[in-house]
């Protein structure tokens, strides 16, 4: 690629592409550090109580111990602001897999065999993990994730939805689900001297260095933070995890640098979950389809330490017209692990919930669940009133029926059979919000005509590399291939993380920025460049973060078709299909691979993803992969993505809407609707395993209110 | 720390590593994947599980696939064992897999990507030597190449798993290759 202005929107190849298909790419763990120690955590065993004995005799004197670290002998650290980062401060124990002792051995066989010999006692407590719709202790929080408030109302949605001639009333359940990132969350420490260096899988260094700063009491300046790969986060590895904590602990107290690498049963506990969420949707229309009523409200559960509140009820504030609406948050303080961001939290859950009753009043009404959707197109943003900068989910709709053939559908439910296959079509729409944040950048032109770009941006798999050289090369209308770009080291300038689909618009618009006045200040200069070259700086801060007054999301609309066996239960997908109107899509290549992953991850939410908060031991019992299934080969068909063009001025300078969410969002809604169409047969309980398909192809389904979380 | 772990702990194993010979005193309770990461630095075979449940640490021991954390090192004495870093031939020149998973963006956070690669090989391998799998066609005739469609692709390669979700992509850069 050489010619200049058109490395935006190119399916450029992704940069670390070779290291990662030859083993070179070097992950958390993976850095050739003499003398390096490994660490195995000793987890909690019971759900609530307090540590009351410790005996690490046994396990100090086992081969190759370096350290036992425990409440009683770790380093104390200031309070954190995450609760779930105070690892071995205290005797306290808030929920099962609560970390209570770390071994360090010079091996890891050593310290695996030195855990198993650690001696704890526990004072235990009466405890509660169960989710119920009508759980007494459920308040509303004043907000929810994200800052969203609890709760919105507007115009009079109950006696509209009395009133109403067609009316919805159902209820959905979505299970705790787990982000298992391929990589565990990983850490390796050491301390050169006074300065803390740190290889960490994360999905922003730059937090993590403050996190590190503020609980070791250190100037950020001495603490470097490496996130050079990331083997995926999913929202899991958006903040510091208890690995980094204890991994900088452990090589303070051997000496030595110290990997922590969480073993995979242990993540569910340590890491963040999709809490479970118990949906309540009713939606009112009239005889004609149009909606005169609109509630969703739910029910979820946080941990007894830190309030984290899955903001579910938030996409009905942003999807449909209708003159009342009401929109709800509740959450019950349990004795769970805390849960935390995974893949579009809110959003991907809301979504499930909402367009699956849309589903149902579509059925109710007798219309068509695309036109249904277009009928209820909003102006401006229902619950703000603002205008949207952009939408276009109608176009998303019908370019989407048009290339999967939705014309040809038969609308009624259980219509076509092949054997004892029982197949179906689905349809969903999907919104994702769009968010950036303030970060800074550095751009620099070399005397050989080169340029070299710096930001602490992760690539956790999204290709950040090579889209910030293509944001870099347009900006300084040069070939994509004198761009070179640095992310992911807490050196760099500093950055906003990974997450919330926010990375490319933020730190692009950083580099974009940088790179335009880079571009000024060559054009000031005659001559040859000095060694050193010429560089110039931006920081985004009070503009990326600026209110808008536009309310803007990306939109997108998700198409399945699956078979039911009706011998077995087993559904399978037979091809997935999105189109998404997400602004301008800057890396064509890189851009499919994340739509097409996000929509992997929702046939996973739909049809074999779901964990279980275990009443009698308070713990999650879907814990590892054997488990917890998410999809494999063989469960993914061909799977399409395709975008509109969306133009859209009132994003950043690259025109962008951030993609690493929206697929994820509405997929598992199309794939149920689709068994829906396809056995007549309403589920509302996620996943939809055979059991539970068989046991509603031959009965009615359990009713899901009130259910266990 | 106390001494040193007994001698009878350990054991001497010949191993050969991407066709290079290595004699290693290896603790009997090490696997396969910890001697290749931890013992020999060859990092590309990743660990995702330790329990065999996720085929990010797929290598392939005398030809055949195997997940790399479920075998004892000291039980693979006088073994050929071949990891990512050994499909490259020479310095430049890519496996055509990996050539593939390149062209077909078949990764993203490319930690399962090793693990795939290989385990694609694997797959080629038994393919050729006519090992059915349980999509394959019963009618057909047993040790004959069996032809590999998407679907035996996809049935393949299921040990090994992706988050990222990238399977569309992997079944066409292994379809490249045929």
């Amino acid at each position: 690629m050489t010619g200049t202005g058109t490395a935006l929107g190119a399916p450029a190849e992704r940069r670390e592409g070779r290291q990662k298909v030859t083993g070179g790419a070097r992950y958390a763990a993976e850095h050739p550090l003499p003398g390096r120690a490994h660490a195995w955590p000793v987890l909690a065993a019971v759900a609530r109580g307090r540590v009351t004995a410790m005996d690490t005799t046994a396990a100090l004197e086992s081969p190759g111990v370096l350290t036992v670290l425990t409440h009683e002998n770790a380093p104390r650290l200031t309070e954190p602001d995450d609760p779930t980062l105070a690892v071995l401060q205290e005797p306290g124990v808030p929920h099962r897999g609560w970390v209570v002792a770390l071994v360090v051995a010079r091996s890891l066989e050593e310290a695996r065999a030195a855990a198993l010999a650690v001696r704890i006692e526990y004072a235990e407590e009466k405890h509660d993990v169960t989710l119920t719709a009508d759980h007494p202790e459920a308040y509303e929080p004043e907000t929810a994730n994200a800052g969203y408030p609890a709760r919105r109302e507007y115009g009079d949605p109950d006696s509209a939805f009395a009133s109403a001639p067609v009316r919805v009333d159902v209820s959905y359940r979505v299970p705790p689900l787990h982000n298992h990132p391929m990589e565990p969350h990983t850490s390796t420490a050491q301390w050169e001297g006074d300065r803390l260096v740190v290889h960490t899988s994360s999905q922003g260094g730059t937090a993590v260095r403050a996190t590190l700063a503020a609980l070791f009491e250190l100037p950020e300046d001495r603490i470097t933070v490496d996130t050079g790969h990331v083997g995926g986060g999913f929202g899991s590895k958006g903040t510091p995890r208890p690995d980094v904590v204890l991994a900088v602990m452990a090589a303070r107290e051997t000496g030595r640098p110290v990997t922590v690498a969480l073993p995979r049963r242990d993540m569910p506990a340590l890491i963040g979950h999709r809490a479970p969420t118990l949906h309540r949707l009713r939606l009112g229309a009239d005889d004609d389809g149009r909606l005169t009523a609109l509630t969703h409200e739910i029910v979820t559960h946080t941990s007894r330490i830190k309030e984290f509140v899955e903001q579910a009820a938030v996409p009905a504030r942003v999807m449909y017209a209708t003159p009342s609406s009401r929109t709800l948050h509740r959450v019950v303080r349990l004795d769970v692990p805390t849960p935390s961001w995974m893949r579009a939290p809110g959003e991907c859950p809301g979504m499930y919930a909402l367009e699956s009753a849309v589903d149902e009043l579509a059925g109710a009404l007798g219309m068509d669940p695309v036109r249904l959707r277009v009928l209820n197109e909003p102006e401006r943003e229902p619950d703000s009133g603002k205008p949207f900068s952009s939408r276009h989910l109608t176009e998303c709709l019908r370019e989407g029926a048009h290339r999967f053939g939705w014309d040809r559908r038969d609308p009624r439910p259980r219509s076509r059979a092949e054997g004892p296959l029982l197949v179906g079509t689905g349809v969903a729409a999907a919104t994702y919000p769009v968010l950036v944040q303030p970060s800074t950048a550095e751009a620099r032109a070399l005397p050989d005509g080169t340029f070299v770009v710096r930001v602490n941006a992760t690539d956790i798999g999204t290709g950040a590399r090579t889209v910030l050289a293509q944001v870099a090369a347009d900006a300084l209308r040069v070939p994509l291939d004198r761009v070179r770009t640095e992310i992911g080291d807490s050196d760099l300038p500093s950055a906003s993380l990974a997450g919330g689909s926010s990375g490319t618009a933020s730190w692009g618009w950083a580099v974009h920025d940088a790179c335009t006045r880079l571009t000024g200040r060559l054009g000031g200069l005659t001559g040859r460049l000095p060694g050193e070259g010429v560089t110039a700086h931006a920081d985004t801060a009070g503009r990326a973060d600026a209110e808008s007054p536009y309310a803007r999301h990306a939109f997108g609309a998700h198409f399945a078709e699956v078979t039911v066996d009706s011998v077995t239960g087993e559904v399978r997908v037979r091809r997935m299909l999105g189109v998404f109107a997400a602004g301008r899509i800057l890396n064509a290549r890189t851009a499919r691979s994340q739509f097409i992953g996000g929509m992997v991850m929702g046939l996973g939410m739909a049809l074999t993803e779901g964990s279980t908060m275990d009443a009698a031991f308070g713990d999650f019992t879907e814990s590892d992969l054997a488990s917890y299934h998410v999809p494999a080969h063989a469960d993914v068909p061909a799977v399409e993505a395709h975008w509109i063009d969306e133009q859209d001025g009132h994003l950043n300078p690259m025109g962008s809407k951030g993609i690493g969410e929206i697929g994820n969002v509405g997929s598992a809604a199309a794939v149920g609707n689709a068994v829906h169409h396809a056995t007549g047969v309403r589920f509302r309980d996620l996943p939809l395993t055979p059991d539970k398909v068989l046991a509603g192809l031959s009965g009615p389904p359990a009713p899901t209110s009130g259910r266990g979380g | 720390m106390s001494s040193e772990p007994t001698p009878e702990h350990r054991s001497d194993t010949a191993l050969r590593v991407n066709g290079k010979p290595h004699t290693l005193r290896l603790d009997h309770r090490r696997v396969l994947l910890d001697v290749l990461r931890e013992d020999l630095g060859l990092t590309g075979a990743k660990k995702g599980c330790d329990h065999g449940q996720c085929g990010a640490c797929t290598v392939l021991v005398d030809g055949r696939r195997v997940n790399s954390c479920l075998l004892l090192a000291v039980s693979l004495d006088g073994c050929d064992v071949t990891t990512v870093e050994g499909l490259t031939d020479g310095d430049d020149d890519l496996h055509p897999l990996q050539q593939a998973f390149l062209d077909r963006d078949a990764f993203q956070c490319g930690y399962c990507t090793p693990g795939q690669i290989c385990s694609a090989v694997g797959v080629l391998a038994e393919a050729e030597a006519g090992h059915p799998s349980h999509v394959t066609d019963p009618a057909a005739p047993s040790g004959r190449p069996v032809p590999l469609d998407a679907a035996e692709i996809r049935e393949r390669l299921s040990g090994n798993l992706c988050r990222c979700g990238a399977y569309p992509h992997i079944v066409e850069a292994v379809e490249d290759v045929i």
